[in-house]
């Protein structure tokens, strides 16, 4: 199948994707790697010169560094294990037969065409505000002191926000997954008098391997870069409790303007979105191969 | 597929996923129901479900704010154009690699996924600075490129993975009646390859959407689109729940109802080849 | 040569006019507060008596708005014609010579009228470089009712300690009456503009003369210790998050006994249409420790017009009448005179009809009189500016200060954690900028 002709056609094929995409990440790269190592401030101009790796070291040496390094993680970990977790059981539940199936699916569908701002600021002032907020509301109903979600538990309130957006998704795509599992192979294994637990670890789950990959694989790509429902929300505070590296990065572009600062910050994400992406293509490639 | 259930069970799971799914739609359903109230009744305590004086005072204050119009055509123009573009170059790139595959597909694949892992915010000061020389600032076509950029990684993908399950042989087939290369694309691929076409254009349509980093940042006022839209109601002085409520349905509306029409055109491309 | 001399003027004039002639769109960016909101309604006089010129408005929320325009006018993106711009920015910018000097905005525009405080902040080397469209301090708001049921009596120049205790007298958790609502939420122009101020009046001040931070100095843990102390007692729940906005909506639905915050506000709380205390409301200036310093701050949202701008005629005309007496008597007519734009010109505070109209008028002349940028501090600094330091570096450094202490408020961190975390920020800050070497 694969003749001389087909190969160079599809190199021909493949081209532009590729050039462009090099191109759209190459030069602005290539660029911030330059500024990277100047001391560049936007509202200093003509203040630009050499700095060697004193970027770097300042990113590095923040005190906010690792608190936000820690923060990115554990929001992307726990989003993805609520909506991984979250979004199996509401895959098996749809997958029964339920009365209005196509509307309960509408319903869950729903938050993931949401813009993050604006479910940024429907949970932040109409759920969670702890005055006019509902969850106030409910709270003083069953007689308790409202929380004050957004300064009490920042990070939590903001995995609660990003976990409903992305919750959908992974339903969805588990759900599609499951539907196409081979009854027959099922009810076999029920004849056989396997238990509940047996048929969904050793029959469902496997089947599944593949849908779940893919919901952790695209959700660590959107997780990492979250940055419009921290802005909205809490403004990556108090202190650093919700400030994740891009927000961090964000404070240096386009709070002091500071580019040299802001591109040192950009590389140093690059690195370590390549270090996850590493080891999530180590762990989970094996399953893409297929 | 069959399967014998007792109603009493059925009913047990109905309930059970319309109250979680209920639950999850409630934030969306509470904020359309607080755009019809005054601004004293959306932050009245207790809250009132359904029985407060509807009003339109809120779409009417908005509108008379901000030019909705104006903002949704762009956003329009911005998914759809960059969806479209991306499809353009991604077609044929998803092909070659689903068909020709070599030892460094998967490389070139991962390599594209992991561009979309640069902060964005990162790289606005070199972006904006070539944008200013190429005068594409504040224009629809620089928006519909940066957007088609942003959201191609994913655009190959989900193609690649819906053209790897299309079998081979039949390829082969066309190819041995005489079929020439673009003939087989049109004819045969294509028809087959059309749902998974569908649900990645309706995701890219979705993303691009919502995109709020570079909407915002690159436009003023001629391009910008429903993110900017928000922006102006993100804080606004005194009450402004209600008003808040109206333009959040505005800007979510339009995205909602596609998403609610297609969704099983989405659902059904949505797998990712995850399906075997 | 004659000739030629006299064509090459024909063309010239020709070209001069031409701008005037063709049709001029102005793209102009502003924040979301209501006078603007107010003005983009109200434009039609200017567009009438300028047939040739249209306004479009890119309306923001106050932080998206300044990096829109920050990044905008240091690229020289050329994407806006007037810019809503703070007196932060304006004395910055017109140092990198960013921005068009404004000296012949109209004979009518009478730049004497404008007051001093207001002026000498957009001021540089003799030349405005943006006009204020509103300018504002701080004062006490306080409801009194309240105070009346407390048998209480708000004097016009209260104290802290004086605050203090009425705001702890006040407070009746129960029935969601806070005695004080202050602005805790993190930001550089949010809860530190009003900290700064606060510590100010309590002698502290935010570097000494060689740039060297000052949070370790007992002042600056006096004023901490007592913003937290207070707002734990006798404010509303959830103050780490509230700024302008969210305490606004606090006070007009009648949940705070005080409220320092900005003058403009006074407008809104009096406005029986939002505001459910309307015929309640009382005010005085802002406090002060007896140390000579009031902790009041000055702020106006100007408009300016980027350099290099080609547009610079049609955008003079409309700050010409965005910002004058005309406007403001447009505004009376249109909504009343409790609504026109504040802190502006002394002839507005002149004009008995505000004075009766407008309750507030007073004390917010005393409270913008009493505010002074170049002298704001008790100790002598390096720097200007009441509630911020003008060097371009403070957004970055009293934001991320803002956030200590916006910790130490939400519980997360102590009153000594938070200032320690402060000063280390800011040296390390000032260290990169070059100030401390």
């Amino acid at each position: 199948m694969a003749t001389l002709h087909t190969k160079s056609a599809a190199r021909a094929m493949m081209s532009p994707s590729v050039i462009l995409l090099f191109c759209w990440m190459a030069v602005p790269l290539a660029m911030t790697l330059y500024f990277s190592f100047l001391r560049y401030n936007l509202l200093m101009p003509g203040m630009e010169e050499w700095a060697g790796l004193f970027n770097y070291e300042f990113f590095l040496t923040d005190p906010a560094f690792f608190s936000a390094l820690f923060n990115t993680l554990i929001l992307v970990g726990s989003v993805l294990v609520i909506s991984v977790g979250g979004g199996l059981l509401m895959a098996l539940l749809l997958d029964q037969p339920v009365f209005g199936q196509g509307i309960v699916r509408v319903l869950v569908i729903s938050p993931f065409l949401i813009m993050p701002t604006v479910s940024a600021l429907v949970w932040k002032n109409m759920m969670m505000h702890p005055v006019y907020g509902l969850f106030a509301w409910l709270a003083k109903t069953v007689g308790l002191d409202p929380i004050d979600w957004l300064s009490a538990a920042p990070l939590t309130s903001i995995v609660m926000i990003v976990s409903w957006q992305w919750l959908p998704f992974a339903t969805l795509i588990l759900l599609t997954a499951l539907q196409s599992l081979d009854e027959d192979q099922m009810e076999a294994a029920e004849m056989d008098g396997a238990s509940l637990w047996w048929r969904f670890y050793f029959i469902v789950l496997p089947h599944l391997g593949r849908a779940i990959t893919v919901v952790i694989l695209i959700e660590t790509i959107f997780l990492l870069s979250v940055f419009a429902e921290i802005l909205v929300t809490t403004s990556g505070g108090p202190g650093y409790a919700s400030t994740n590296i891009t927000y961090l990065i964000y404070t240096q572009a386009l709070l002091q303007f500071d580019v040299g600062g802001a591109s040192a910050g950009g590389i140093v994400a690059v690195i370590l979105a390549n270090i996850v992406a590493f080891f999530l293509i180590r762990l989970i490639g094996k399953n893409l191969e297929g | 597929m069959a399967r014998t259930v007792s109603t009493r069970r059925r009913l047990a799971f109905t309930a059970l996923a319309w109250t979680i799914a209920l639950a999850l739609f409630f934030p969306i359903l509470w904020t359309f129901l607080t755009s019809f109230k005054s601004e004293g009744a959306a932050i009245a305590n207790p809250p009132s479900f359904l029985f407060f004086d509807w009003t339109l005072e809120n779409y009417h204050e908005v509108q008379e704010r901000s030019n909705y119009f104006h903002h949704m055509w762009n956003s329009v123009v911005i998914s759809f154009g960059s969806t479209f573009l991306g499809l353009l170059i991604a077609v044929p790139a998803a092909w070659a690699m689903a068909f020709s595959p070599t030892k460094n597909t998967k490389n070139i694949l991962m390599w594209m996924l992991s561009t979309k892992m640069l902060p964005p915010v990162g790289v606005l000061v070199p972006i904006y600075l070539l944008f200013r020389d190429w005068a594409l600032l504040d224009t629809l076509a620089g928006l519909v490129l940066v957007l088609t950029m942003v959201n191609l990684p994913i655009i190959v993908w989900m193609l690649y993975t819906y053209f790897k399950e299309i079998p081979g042989d039949i390829l082969e087939a066309a190819r041995m009646d005489g079929a020439s290369l673009g003939q087989e694309i049109l004819y045969v691929l294509t028809p087959m390859a059309v749902p998974g076409i569908a649900s990645t254009c309706l995701l890219n349509v979705i993303l691009a959407w919502n995109e709020a980093f570079w909407t915002l940042n690159l436009t003023a006022a001629k391009a910008a689109p429903l993110t900017a839209f928000i922006a102006s109601y993100s804080s606004p002085e005194g009450l402004f729940w209600a008003k808040l409520s109206a333009a959040s349905t505005m800007a979510i509306a339009p995205i909602l109802i596609l998403g609610w029409f297609s969704q099983r055109q989405l659902v059904r491309g949505l797998t990712f080849g995850a399906v075997k | 040569m004659k000739f030629s001399k006299m064509l090459l003027g024909a063309c010239s004039a020709i070209a001069l006019s031409y701008p005037a002639m063709a049709n001029t769109t102005l793209t102009i960016a502003t924040v979301n507060n209501g006078d603007m909101i107010r003005m983009q309604k109200l434009t039609g006089p200017f567009t009438d008596a300028h047939p040739d010129i249209t306004l479009e408005w890119v309306t923001m929320e106050e932080n998206v708005l300044r990096q829109k325009v920050t990044t905008d006018i240091a690229t020289k993106g050329g994407q806006y014609d007037i810019m809503t711009i703070g007196n932060y920015e304006v004395p910055i910018w017109a140092k990198q010579g960013w921005l068009l000097p404004l000296d012949d905005l109209g004979a009518d525009y009478d730049v004497d009228d404008l007051l001093p405080a207001i002026r000498s902040g957009l001021t540089l080397d003799e030349k405005l470089y943006a006009a204020p469209f509103y300018g504002e301090s701080s004062m006490v708001m306080y409801r009194t009712d309240l105070f009346e049921k407390a048998g209480l009596t708000m004097p016009e120049d209260p104290t802290w300690e004086f605050i203090g205790e009425a705001a702890r007298k006040i407070t009746d958790k129960d029935n969601e009456i806070y005695g004080i609502c202050l602005r805790g939420k993190a930001g550089w122009g949010e809860n530190m503009a009003l900290i700064t101020t606060m510590a100010n009046s309590m002698g502290a001040r935010w570097f000494d003369m060689d740039w060297k931070p000052q949070f370790d100095q007992p002042a600056w843990k006096n004023t901490l210790k007592y913003y937290v102390d207070l707002m734990t007692d006798a404010g509303p729940p959830g103050a780490s998050s509230n700024g302008f906005n969210e305490n606004l909506a606090l006070f007009q639905t009648g949940k705070c006994g005080m409220w320092i915050d900005a003058t403009v506000a006074a407008s809104f709380v009096t406005n029986p249409k939002d505001s459910t205390v309307a015929d309640k409301v009382g005010f005085a200036l802002s406090p002060d420790a007896g140390l000579g310093k009031r902790g009041s701050w000055l702020w106006s949202w100007n408009l300016g017009i980027p350099a290099g701008s080609t547009k610079a005629e049609a955008a003079k005309a409309f700050i010409g009448w965005a910002t004058s007496k005309a406007y403001t008597e447009l505004v009376a007519e249109k909504e009343g005179w409790a609504n026109v734009p504040p802190g502006t010109r002394t002839s507005l505070y002149e004009n008995p009809t505000y004075q009766k109209d407008a309750p507030f008028a007073a004390m917010t002349l005393r409270s913008i009189n009493a505010a002074d940028p170049k002298a704001s501090t008790v100790d002598p600094v390096p720097y200007t500016g009441g509630q911020f330091v003008a060097i371009p570096e403070f957004q970055g450094i009293g934001t991320a200060v803002g956030q200590q202490f916006s910790a130490a408020l939400a519980g997360q961190a102590s009153v000594n954690q938070a200032l320690d975390n402060a000063q280390k920020i800011t040296d390390r800050e000032m260290r990169k900028g070059g100030y401390i070497k």
